[in-house]
């Protein structure tokens, strides 16, 4: 099988979160596996976003939140979580598409160059390079390139979740998380981020959080089944939803509960 | 375009350096905003100190500037005060009651709505020739205590409207249709229901706009108020029956920030003295009454919880 | 006793009762229209007079103002000039000064200091401007003139930086306002590509505030446009054409007021200057708000 050529991008090791007092996260163990999708499933509430936001570190953004354990990038192995890393730099190394599409209020061009910028890159002829090649790696160049410099507020709901993907892209993360990124969109909008999503994994490991199974077993490798803030079971997809180990995975599944 | 992670914590440490020199401008504009404040009540107070006796309270302005007092000054924003809250509060009031409330949406409306906002932006000294044109000439009453209270009336209104529609929308919708349900009128429950629950609200709004009209100089001085004034205005209280007199309503008068300015422009130093005493008792009544609203505001949030 | 389809029946005292609460509502409402419409009629028609007697274009283009002198002028640019003077350097430090404490409090601050220290800064809002006047007469006048010796003791510098200063509030919390109503999922969108604070704030949260920000900056032209008192204690009240902030001048709102600390009868020349005065102030700050206006509606940001 798959599993000899597969690569340790990242490990969560021993994973707990605390909203203030509130334990979100208990004792969660992960593996994420370069150039393969791992998803997240459960039921709301269940912690998956919860999750997924550790590896950037966005509960950062918020006070009275902390995390305990580890997360490990390989091969460098920094521990994302580690107070003496900063959470700009995992951020850099970290993409993140979100639920709702995020575009800022800038153009279409602004938006995918921001990350460039904000790295210092200002070359006009590196941005255009890489806006073109973000924006046609994210399939939205040929609906884009004539109207680059139109706000980005101005496409539609789909399109501007493909622009904040491109923006993810143009500043070639190592890993790209999506926090349930379709559930705002209609279903061709869906197949079409699905889809991309499909194409990308070529490029670096994908985590994802999907409220939908039909998407998990569609798009990932590898899914991961979290109820109550505890991983409950985790493995390759194709497993998970044939035939699963544990009674609570197969209920969910199944539709018994949820 | 990956960066390795050395360049990368290089870059990094590059940018925050940005995030801490902002923070210290922050922190310095800030801090810099709340000197000019304790610096100039401390400058007044410093000036101010010897003359705040007493009789400082309790006597009329004088030519001698160590005998001068406020007694006329405070008697006389008393005075304009309760004739500016007496109309600005049940005219503000209404006003939002019916924009919130009431208002159908049309043409009308929108025009009442954009006229509040705009008034909010004129200068304050266009409100006095509003009055002196209108109240002081047309109206003929004179350089009053009562055409000085209307015009700060007017000139507060849009503060008492704009507070008033913030506290009745605070009141849920579901309050309203409670009352609906009981058989209520649209009075009925408004005057209720909806009017006592934002109650607290409105009374916020009423002190912060009076603080505002109690410092106002130009649109008084521009009505014509007289800055000398050596007497006090009729009494309310009568010994012959009814008892009760509007008679102070025409009297002439003077008002606290007036006499302020008034010895602020004499040119011997000994007045500035009175001027600094007098900027003091501004002050602290201004600050008192800031100090009420946002009291009153951050209790009314932690009280309510609909 | 009545029977319950009596009580339900309809009853006209009532339904007329309704209607006389809400036209007595209305009237109230519509005050603020009368109100504005007041002071259009009234600035006009006390004025009219005085252009009867200097046309309009000697009034805009006569660059002195002296009409209670026997040899009367009445070009009413040197006070424009000073109000435009004043306002200029309140702005210069009310813009940037305001801009920035908007900024740190709603991206640098936490939620602790930003309750505690909002209410702080807005009593700078709420003292009465003649103690600003005093304050910058007394105070920051003769501070300035240690760093200037030849500045004059009533100058326009330090009536606009007092000024400025007054209006740091209006300015910081409308911008903060408008800066908190940008979304935080365009934050964290941006926080996600690795920025700092700074840049986020710079790159994003100002930009997707930017209507709100141009209204806190109209704002705050129209308050230092229209600020009297600070002006006519500090800056002297002698019409003076310059541009020059060393030196003292009237603003058209100081010249009301010292025309009005005269004797003023109805219908005389300075009667009538005064409600010129107070024509063009007010065609000045609606100049400014059609331009707020405009620029908020070009601007507006849709989330």
């Amino acid at each position: 099988m798959t599993e000899k050529e597969t690569i340790l991008k990242a490990e969560a090791r021993d994973l707990s979160f605390y909203y203030g007092q509130a334990k979100a996260l208990k004792n969660i163990s992960l593996p994420l596996y370069d150039k393969k999708v791992t998803a997240l499933i459960g039921p709301s509430g269940c912690g998956k976003s919860t999750f997924l936001r550790c590896f950037n570190r966005m509960h950062d953004l918020y006070p009275n939140n902390h995390y305990e354990g580890e997360i490990v990038l390989h091969p460098d192995n920094v521990n994302v979580l580690s107070d003496k890393v900063d959470p700009i730099e995992v951020r850099m190394r970290i993409s993140m598409v979100f639920q709702k599409p995020n575009p800022f209020p800038k153009s279409i061009y602004e938006n995918v160059a921001y990350g460039l910028r904000v790295r210092g890159i200002n070359k006009k002829s590196i941005l255009d390079e890489k806006v073109e090649e973000a924006l046609t790696n994210a399939a939205l160049w040929n609906e884009a390139k004539d109207r680059l410099q139109d706000l980005a507020f101005n496409l539609s709901g789909g399109q501007q979740q493909r622009l904040c993907i491109a923006r993810a892209l143009a500043i070639d993360p190592e890993i790209m998380l999506f926090d349930e990124p379709t559930s705002a969109l209609d279903p061709i909008a869906t197949a079409s981020i699905e889809e991309l999503m499909d194409e990308l994994k070529s490029r670096f490991s994908i985590l994802i959080v999907t409220h939908n199974m039909q998407q998990a077993a569609r798009v990932s490798d590898y899914t991961a089944f979290l109820y109550l803030g505890e991983l409950i079971e985790y493995n390759e997809t194709k497993k998970i939803f044939t035939n699963p180990d544990r009674k609570e995975t197969e209920d969910y599944i199944t539709g018994r509960f949820g | 375009m990956r960066f390795t992670l050395q360049e990368m914590r290089t870059m990094i440490a590059r940018h925050k350096r940005w995030d801490h020199i902002f923070g210290l401008v922050g922190m310095l504009c800030l801090l810099l905003g709340i000197l000019t404040l304790v610096v100039l009540f401390g400058q007044l107070l410093l000036q101010g100190m010897e003359r705040l006796t007493p009789e400082f309270f309790t006597s009329f302005p004088s030519r001698r500037a160590e005998n001068a007092g406020i007694l006329s000054a405070w008697v006389g924003t008393v005075a304009v005060m309760l004739v500016t809250a007496m109309t600005a509060v049940p005219l503000g009031v209404a006003a939002a009651v019916y924009l919130e409330e009431y208002a159908p949406r049309n043409w009308m409306t929108a025009i009442i709505e954009i006229n509040v906002t705009n008034l909010a932006g004129v200068p304050s000294i266009v409100y006095g020739l509003l009055a002196l044109g209108l109240f002081v000439y047309q109206f003929g009453l004179g350089q009053s205590i009562l055409s000085a209270g209307l015009t700060l009336a007017l000139l507060i209104l849009p503060v008492v409207i704009v507070a008033t529609r913030e506290a009745l929308r605070a009141v849920p919708g579901s309050i309203r249709e409670a009352a609906y349900a009981l058989g209520a009128t649209r009075w009925q429950m408004v005057s209720g229901h909806v009017l006592p629950y934002s109650s607290a609200g409105i009374l916020t709004g009423m002190i912060i706009g009076l603080s505002r009209a109690i410092g106002e100089t130009a649109p008084i001085i521009t009505i014509g108020a007289l800055t000398f004034i050596a007497f006090l205005p009729n009494s309310p209280v009568t010994t012959d029956f009814p008892f009760i007199s509007f008679k102070w309503l025409m009297d002439p008068f003077t008002v606290m920030p007036i006499q302020m300015f008034n010895w602020t422009s004499r040119p011997e130093e000994a007045f500035q003295l009175n001027a600094a005493a007098a900027g003091v008792v501004l002050l602290v009544m201004t600050l008192a009454m800031n100090g009420l609203a946002i009291w009153l505001r951050y209790h009314l949030r932690k009280k309510i919880k609909w | 006793m009545n029977t319950p389809s009596n009580r339900l029946a309809y009853k006209p005292l009532r339904h007329i009762k309704e209607r006389i609460i809400e036209a007595g509502l209305f009237l109230a409402a519509f005050m603020s229209v009368a109100t504005t419409f007041a002071i259009v009629a009234i600035l006009v028609y006390e004025s009219i007079p005085l252009f009867k007697v200097v046309s309009l274009w000697t009034f805009l283009t006569d660059t002195q103002w002296t009409p209670l002198f026997d040899d009367a002028h009445y070009g009413i640019m040197p006070l424009v000039a000073g109000t435009m003077v004043t306002t200029a350097v309140a702005l210069a430090v009310a813009i940037p000064m305001g801009t920035i404490i908007a900024i740190y409090l709603s991206e640098f601050a936490s939620h602790k200091v930003r309750e505690s220290i909002k209410p702080v800064l807005e009593l700078l809002g709420a003292v009465p401007t003649v103690v600003y006047g005093y304050f910058a007469l007394i105070f920051v006048t003769p501070l300035l003139q240690k760093l200037m010796p030849e500045l004059s003791g009533f100058n326009m510098l330090s009536a606009g930086l007092v000024m400025g200063i007054m209006i740091v509030p209006y300015v910081s919390s409308v911008s903060e306002d408008a800066m908190r109503a940008v979304p935080m999922h365009i934050r964290e969108g941006s926080y996600a590509m690795g920025s700092t604070r700074f840049q986020t704030a710079t790159r994003v949260v100002v930009p997707g505030a930017f209507s709100g920000i141009a209204a806190a900056y109209i704002l705050g032209i129209s308050r230092a446009v229209g600020e009297t008192m600070i002006v006519a204690v500090a800056a002297g009240m002698q019409p003076n054409f310059t541009l020059n902030p060393l030196e003292p001048a009237a603003t058209i709102s100081s010249y009301i007021v010292q025309v009005a600390l005269g004797d003023l009868p109805h219908g005389s020349i300075g009667y009538q200057t005064i409600f010129a005065a107070g024509l063009t102030l007010m065609l000045m700050t609606l100049v400014f708000n059609v331009i707020g206006y405009w620029l908020s509606r070009k601007f507006r940001e849709v989330y």
